[in-house]
């Protein structure tokens, strides 16, 4: 009933996924509150900033730890555009822009090393833009944050309820998820994993290791800068604590537990992170501590992440155990 | 003058602090290749344990001491029991760490509360010290010479112990290390409960001058980060020079550019990683 | 080679996640009043948010849960002490919660990000937090302050240093926020208007390890006035005493600093603190009387103002709903009952709010001192009826920008 054709598509899979889509598409009809359409715009966009670290986590290998700095460069060059009297679309492009910037930075300074060099390059990034937007006030506000006042209009569509913000972070995530999709299975991607698993095979092959990388985490950033666009419409509001180390630490979180080296696994570890911040948070006191010890279980038991991990327990429970045969594989 | 002359013995005196905290931050980097996450929270959990021993009337050295200890089985526990089933996956065992980092300062704050805890100085070292128009507390400048004590310890140690040498084996060729026959694993193991025990201890000797609250943890985690990175991790040397390069940075920094006090601490740490990697007395090709 | 299982996973997963949210909590006619609370019980701000809900549960506990005669219901809510916490929580108690009114919250960035929500939410709000232009020149229909506003007490405390100690030069120190330049504002304005000067003004980061790089920049003042808020207090009041400066240069603090809460943490480095607060918890009136004792005897502390500030709210909020009987559910009405309430018997004596929704009410000096052992913060001047605008022109005063690190400027600094 699994067995793939040809193709690779059966079937099942194909229903799977429609069911998926559909029900996506149709979360405000069945979701009963605002307050839970909202928090789907949430995952939404976290599934989206998870799936540009992954670019560089699962398909690069560099573990970056800064990638919140990205993010909020990319909110608050929205927000003070905004609220210097600029309009939605030079804000939005300027804070593309800047976050291309900030990007190409970044990757200039982190990828003079890799592995744990990487991380804490990465890690004194993200926390110089954290200072710099707690402590230079004059132009960030500083705790106070940035309010954004109106939600933008695209094509004359109002934003300001939750279920057409929903819509309109529907569809930039298929758009974000068809990029990916496409840059998965593109000689880039490839060439990409391929700096991950053997760099100095692909140097000796020809093949800029560097500019590769380069490329990815501008690509990488982009997707991050959009979903901090995103959640600065969604919140109305930005401070320095988006660009804190726990922010980028959990986004890495959901990366890693959802299950790198998957298009999915990031998605499903952004609504696991968000679920358990916002809603569970109502009913049970200490949350952080059932975000690390939920942490702590993926990683030990399912360190390849909480997708593969889950497909393997899956498998495994399914598997009939075939006589005689010593260590059947995972 | 008053002024410069205080902030140059408060910078000795936090960089003693600081070495006391990164010291056990960089022995662990070193061997086990990883930063360990937690280290603030052993640096909190030891200091909170530590207060409360000294809230039932314990002597001030006996609490240190006892933290280390619990810090220690604790850290070496988690070692045992959680970061060893991730051996050679490195950076799963940074995540590890940062979760379980998440579960201690919660744990902390149900069991402790949301106060702040500092308590005094030791009765023998609450005098203050009076040079040259300046007064200073003479707690922190013991600081400074428990600092030494331990850093000649531990240089002691790691240098001239044939444990010492299984370190720095470990440290500069973990495979090699192990095909001569040394019991790397179990060397972690003891390396990871150490620097727990050396965070704890620090966390009690820094509670009268940083006092003990929510938020500690994070709160030093950095400052051990850029030690360790500006001085080269493994090294203890580096730890130290590191410590006060970072103490004198801090105190003179927040004095003469307060807007840009994070990018004061955080640009020399960028700097090295990126032109010397192994920072100052760390080897190279790590 | 990729295992496309994993598309099964995913919509399996959506299945699940699909289930958690139909939860759609169904609201029940003639509901009981719900109050939502909005504090902080994880971070470094966590001990006060702990004391505000403290303080709202004694009172709730005092009526019985029921408030002229209508059952209450009392929802808490974590913001994690950060804006974006604070804006997602608000979300939560006034879209799926459907909460009457919401208290707190507890910091002026939280309150500042929620500002607008309320307001289009037509939500009332009585807030803690301080945050001066919620209650001027971005007042807000919707909310009103039981606490204070940042520079409220500060005024009255810069009247006692320079009419009454009669000092001369001051060097403010506080957190570089707003909070802190708000309090420290406040003080240089009335202290140099009653001949004082300002020569120093220090702003150590909220997160700051050690205070001693600034503490050392103070020179030749006659006091020091610091607006510390959190557990900061307590560890610059130690390096304050460590240095030497204890007892030769006087210290004054604004409320924060000086919390009745925070005495057991405190040790002798508080003596002789001269402070200004809203609330005092040795103040003589029945409610403070109740509300001290059930501090006590439930979790055995000593109310400050996050407790007392949330207490009010509680006394507030069961002062509209008497008035309005039947039409408490009218949120708009509630919120304009609650502008309307006047009340004598509070922990901090009479309490009112002009036109804009902050209180007018009394400010306590104190000093602190070690009485039968314990610390004890002891009233030794009670200014009554403080509004938000001292004694200057409402008008005036809000044709002046909002007080800012550089407003008032300060033009004797050294």
């Amino acid at each position: 009933m699994s067995a793939p054709g040809m193709t690779g598509v059966t079937v099942p899979r194909a229903a799977a996924v429609g069911i998926a889509l559909v029900g996506l598409a149709t979360v405000p009809l069945w979701v009963g509150n605002s307050y839970y359409v909202d928090v789907a715009s949430q995952i939404l966009l976290f599934a989206v900033f998870a799936l540009a670290l992954n670019v560089l986590v699962g398909y690069g290998g560099l573990v970056s730890l800064g990638h919140a700095g990205l993010f909020a460069v990319s909110g608050y060059t929205a927000g003070l555009m905004l609220q210097a009297g600029h309009g939605h679309a030079v804000a939005d492009l300027a804070a593309v822009l800047v976050t291309l910037a900030a990007s190409a930075v970044f990757a200039v300074l982190a990828l003079r090393s890799t592995g744990i060099g990487f991380l804490m390059i990465t890690l004194a990034l993200g926390q110089i833009l954290w200072g710099i937007a707690y402590r230079w006030a004059d132009l960030t506000n500083g705790d106070n944050g940035v309010n954004i006042s109106t939600r933008p209009a695209p094509f004359g569509i109002s934003l300001a309820d939750a279920p057409s913000f929903y819509y309109a972070t529907l569809a930039v995530f298929f758009l974000a998820l068809a990029t990916m999709a496409a840059f998965v299975r593109s000689p880039f991607g490839a060439s990409l994993r391929g700096t991950r698993d053997q760099a100095r095979r692909m140097t000796a092959l020809g093949y800029n290791v560097w500019l590769i990388r380069f490329l990815a985490f501008l690509f990488s950033g982009f997707w991050s800068g959009i979903a901090g666009l995103l959640y600065v419409y969604n919140k109305q509001f930005i401070s320095p604590q988006v660009a804190a180390l726990q922010s980028s630490a959990e986004v890495l979180l959901m990366v890693i537990s959802g299950g790198t080296a998957t298009l999915l696994g990031p998605i499903a570890g952004a609504a696991i992170v968000v679920i358990m911040k916002y809603v569970v948070s109502a009913y049970v006191v200490r949350w952080n501590l059932v975000l690390g010890v939920i942490f702590v279980a993926i990683i030990s038991f399912m360190p390849e992440g909480l997708v593969p991990g889950s497909v393997r327990l899956w498998r495994r429970l399914r598997a009939p155990r075939p006589a005689g045969k010593p260590g059947a594989p995972p | 003058m008053t002024l410069w002359l205080t902030l140059a013995v408060n910078s000795i005196a936090f960089g003693g602090l600081l070495f006391l905290l990164s010291a056990g931050f960089s022995l662990i980097f070193g061997l086990m290749r990883i930063p360990n996450l937690m280290h603030g929270s052993f640096f909190m959990l030891g200091a909170y344990f530590g207060v409360t021993l000294l809230a039932v009337g314990a002597n001030f050295w006996v609490a240190a001491l006892a933290s280390a200890v619990g810090m220690a089985i604790v850290g070496g526990g988690i070692e045992r029991l959680l970061l060893r089933r991730l051996a050679g996956q490195e950076l799963a065992q940074v995540l590890l760490t940062l979760g379980l980092s998440f579960i201690v300062s919660d744990l902390c704050l149900m069991i402790w509360t949301g106060d702040p805890w500092q308590p005094l100085a030791p009765a023998e070292l609450r005098g203050i010290v009076q040079a040259g128009g300046m007064i200073f507390p003479l707690y922190r400048l013991a600081v400074v010479v428990i600092a030494v004590v331990v850093a000649v310890a531990l240089w002691l140690m790691v240098d001239w112990t044939r444990l010492g040498a299984m370190i720095r084996a470990g440290v500069d060729d973990a495979p090699i290390a192990r095909v001569v026959g040394i019991r790397v694993s179990r060397l972690f193991t003891l390396v990871f409960a150490l620097g727990a025990a050396l965070a704890g201890f620090a966390g009690v000797i820094g509670a009268p001058i940083l006092s003990v609250y929510p938020g500690l943890d994070a709160d030093m985690l950095p400052l051990a980060l850029i030690v360790v990175i500006l001085g080269g991790t493994g090294s203890l040397l580096g730890a130290l020079v590191g410590s006060f390069l970072i103490g004198f940075l801090y105190n003179f920094g927040q004095a003469r550019f307060p807007d840009l006090a994070y990018v004061i601490l955080f640009l020399p740490m960028l700097l090295v990683l990126v032109l010397r990697p192994q920072g100052l007395f760390g080897k190279s090709g790590a | 080679m990729p295992r496309k299982l994993s598309r099964r996973a995913f919509a399996a997963g959506a299945a699940a996640a699909s289930a958690t949210f139909r939860f759609a909590p169904a609201i029940a006619q003639a509901a009981p009043f719900r109050i939502g609370l909005l504090t902080v019980k994880t971070g470094p701000l966590a001990q006060g948010g702990i004391q505000m809900e403290q303080g709202i549960a004694a009172f709730l506990k005092e009526k019985g849960n029921t408030l002229a005669g209508r059952k209450v219901e009392l929802i808490s809510a974590d913001t994690g002490g950060n804006p974006a916490g604070a804006k997602t929580k608000a979300q939560e108690l006034i879209e799926r919660d459907k909460v009457n009114v919401i208290l707190g919250p507890l910091a002026a960035f939280e309150l500042l990000a929620i500002l607008d929500y309320v307001r289009d939410k037509e939500t009332p709000l009585i807030s803690e937090a301080a945050a001066e232009d919620v209650t001027q020149r971005k007042a807000n229909p919707f909310i009103i302050r039981p606490s204070s506003t940042s520079a409220q007490c500060c005024h009255a405390i810069a009247d006692f240093a320079a009419k009454e100690l009669k000092y001369k030069r001051a060097a403010t120190i506080s957190e570089d926020f707003a909070f802190g330049y708000e309090q420290m504002s406040g003080f240089q304005r009335v202290f140099e208007d009653e001949g004082g000067k300002v020569v120093k003004k220090l702003w150590p980061p909220l997160v700051t390890p050690d205070y001693t790089p600034y503490i050392a920049q103070i020179g030749n003042v006659d006091c020091v006035f610091n607006g510390f808020a959190g557990s900061n207090p307590v560890k610059f009041m130690r390096s304050y005493a460590d240095l030497g400066l204890k007892g030769k240069i006087a210290l004054l603090a604004g409320w924060t600093a000086m919390d009745d809460a925070l005495l057991k943490s405190l040790g002798d480095e508080a003596i002789g603190v001269v402070s200004a607060h809203w609330y005092s918890a040795d103040f003589d009136s029945p409610s403070n009387k109740r509300l001290v004792a059930a501090l006590e005897k439930d979790y055995k502390v000593l109310p400050g103002g996050y407790a007392a500030g949330m207490y009010i709210a509680g006394q507030c909020v069961e002062a509209a709903i008497e008035k309005l009987g039947g039409k408490s559910d009218d949120r708009k009405a509630l919120a304009e009952a609650l502008h309307q309430v006047s009340l004598t018997d509070t922990p901090r004596g009479t309490v009112k709010f002009d036109h804009l929704g902050n209180v007018v009410g009394d400010v306590f000096i104190r000093k602190c001192e070690r009485k039968n052992g314990q610390l004890v913060n002891t009233v030794v001047k009670r200014y009554p009826n403080v509004s938000q605008f001292w004694t200057y022109d409402e008008k005036a005063f809000l044709a002046n920008p909002v007080y800012a690190r550089d407003y008032p400027p300060a033009k004797n600094l050294e």
